[in-house]
């Protein structure tokens, strides 16, 4: 039932893609390296007239060998094209394409995290520069997939709403003078196409803070992101912020707060001894 | 051509909800029921009539096995250095075979239903008689999904291992079935009749004694035959081959490879790679999970994410295994978690 519902499901996006395909074949813009089905209605979601190119300077990363189609490890990085304004990911096959959209106001055009992934797919991350252009980069990922469509690991658990919202995390100072910082957040992040009708339920926004308050990102989440999301990102601090501030909201309004100390003193390394030598 | 219609009967046998939490845990992790979907493919390509006749094999698949003399009256087939593939269907873990008065006996039965009727039809030629005893080493598809053809009482496994296959044996069959495809044709799990403990057997002549172990999984089973002193290490041991951790528990592996150094073994069977004389497969295991914990938690206390660790260099003597670069990217996957989880502290109520 689950499977003929989403066969249904993708098979009419699939149809819809090939229709806009003829559609717009005329529209002109360089074509897709990945040579996806979904392109043309890619672009037109995610960047409407705009003008794009496709760009090596935007790196995705994926592992070459997946396991846990539900945890995907990704990571954007465009820091190769300075100042960027917006960054989109996407999936063209996933039954939800749009993953994450991140605005670096004060923060290095990467992020990593970890996606779901229902069937193999294009991974691809868009950077907008300012003078308009969308910068495109991207990868195949080869996938048994599933990830959509099963179950939370914390459906297993009566008791899971009681940890909803722990987060656990770190920070680091680098050398270029920006704090990296990774943490995890404790949430179903129900993509509601599962089988045992729960609903939709996940983290929509990640507002990143200076302890004294100054936003320098903001991520806005989707289905497809993982249960427990897991990031990385680099901020720029400003002098005298010792600590970086999250606050996240879920589409329930649940909302969620960190500090995350970031004092050169929490950035020293505790390395095992064998490393060190 | 492989055709990938699995037996319907298999679908029999859903459970109405799965947990997803064997499936986070298994060796590749499959959520949607590929099975279901390669039987409604069936089902749809029946309906075209013309169809089964180009539907039928092509050339049946045979992984015509190879056996190498290890000792007098002992075999091992050697897996190949490779991950699980549609061209290899699977069979990349080491098999033995030992004959004994009293019939066969074998250790791990390979990753297929096809695979178990070559290796039993193999142990008939070598031996003359029958496979009385099979043992299972541990969990993991390519070493117990060709139990079918052998006696359920014949086969025997630690309790772990038997546990492990009821919790994950359905998803793993999943994962197989995609990796390996029509290799799997019929391949069901079959839980073993005997339980084993660390104890002493003897069948025929041979002399065997069972290690309950654990480390690379839950539960591990070495095998030592006293009377050829040849040491079956399953997967505790690799050579040459990057060792895998799906489900691995680094100090506990350890301590296992320790206690298995202290036998007077003549020749050493690793789960994966060549047998020796020598306990180098012991002595380059241990050194590969060194590597990776010093160099994994070395990526993490620097704040590296999964993709950026995955990319951290490793020895050249590491980085000369079979699947060095594969296996280490699987094994950052699997100990980050545990890291993020154990390492990172609390950061949420930030007013308190």
């Amino acid at each position: 039932m689950r499977m003929t519902t989403l066969t249904t499901r993708l098979l009419a996006v699939v149809l819809t893609g090939l229709a806009l395909t003829s559609a717009t074949a005329h529209a002109g813009g360089p074509p897709d390296p990945l040579d996806s089905v979904m392109w043309d209605e890619m672009r037109e979601q995610f960047f409407g007239d705009a003008s794009y190119t496709f760009d090596g300077a935007v790196k995705v990363s994926v592992p070459k060998v997946l396991e846990n189609q539900a945890q995907v490890p990704v990571t954007v990085d465009a820091r190769a094209l300075g100042k960027v304004k917006k960054l989109v990911v996407f999936s063209d096959l996933n039954p939800v394409q749009h993953t994450l959209t991140m605005t670096p106001f004060e923060a290095a055009p990467f992020i990593s995290f970890r996606l779901k992934v229902e069937q193999a797919t294009p991974v691809r991350a868009a950077a907008l520069t300012e003078d308009g252009v969308w910068h495109v980069g991207g990868v195949f990922l080869d996938a048994a997939g599933g990830g959509c469509s099963s179950p939370a690991m914390a459906r297993n658990k009566p008791d899971w709403a009681l940890t909803v919202g722990n987060t656990k995390g770190r920070a680091w100072r680098q050398a270029d003078g920006m704090s990296r910082f990774r943490m995890s957040i404790k949430h179903p992040m129900d993509t509601g196409l599962t089988q045992d009708n729960i609903p939709a339920f996940y983290i929509e926004q990640v507002l990143v803070r200076g302890a004294s308050g100054k936003v320098l990102a903001k991520v806005e989440m989707r289905e497809p992101v993982s249960e427990d999301p897991t990031i990385t990102m680099m901020v720029r601090l400003p002098v005298g912020d010792r600590a970086i501030r999250v606050d996240s909201r879920d589409i329930d309004g649940n909302q969620f707060s960190a500090r995350i100390k970031a004092g050169w003193t929490e950035s020293r390394l505790n390395l095992p001894q064998a490393v060190a030598e | 051509m492989q055709n990938d219609n699995p037996p319907l009967s298999r679908d029999r046998q859903r459970p109405t909800q799965r947990r997803s939490e064997a499936r986070t845990n298994g060796l590749i992790d499959t959520r949607i029921d590929r099975r279901r979907a390669l039987a409604s493919a069936a089902g749809l390509a029946g309906a075209l009539s013309v169809w089964p006749m180009f539907w039928a094999d092509a050339a049946p698949l045979k992984y015509a096995l190879k056996p190498t003399k290890l000792a007098p009256g002992a075999w091992m087939i050697t897996g190949a250095d490779e991950a699980i593939t549609r061209q290899n269907g699977g069979a990349i873990a080491n098999i033995t075979i030992l004959d004994t008065k009293d019939g066969a006996v074998i250790v791990d039965t390979g990753p297929s239903r096809r695979y178990g009727m070559e290796l039993e039809k193999l142990a008939r030629e070598l031996t003359g008689k029958p496979v009385v005893r099979a043992l299972l080493t541990h969990f993991h598809p390519d070493h117990v999904f060709g139990c079918q053809p052998f006696d359920k009482n014949a086969l025997a496994a630690p309790k772990g291992v038997v546990d492990g296959l009821k919790q994950s044996g359905e998803d793993f069959a999943s994962a197989m079935y995609y990796l390996a495809g029509d290799w799997m044709r019929g391949t069901e799990v079959v839980l073993p009749g005997k339980l084993i403990e660390n104890e002493r057997e003897d069948v025929g002549e041979r002399r065997f004694r069972y290690l309950v172990l654990s480390g690379h999984t839950d539960s591990d089973l070495a095998v030592f035959e006293e009377k050829s002193g040849l040491l079956i290490a399953g997967d505790l041991a690799f050579l040459d081959r990057a060792p895998t951790t799906p489900h691995a528990d680094l100090p506990t592996w350890h301590a296992s490879i320790s206690q298995l150094s202290e036998l007077p073994f003549s020749k050493l069977i690793p789960g994966h790679g060549p047998a020796e004389t020598t306990p180098r497969a012991l002595r380059q295991t241990g050194d590969w999970l060194k590597m990776l914990d010093d160099r994994i938690s070395e990526a993490f206390e620097r704040g590296l994410s999964m993709n950026e660790a995955m990319t951290a260099p490793i020895p050249s003597w590491a980085e000369k295994l079979a699947l060095a670069r594969y296996e280490f990217e699987r094994s950052v996957m699997h100990i980050y978690p545990k890291l993020e989880a154990d390492r990172w502290p609390r950061v949420d109520h930030p007013d308190r």
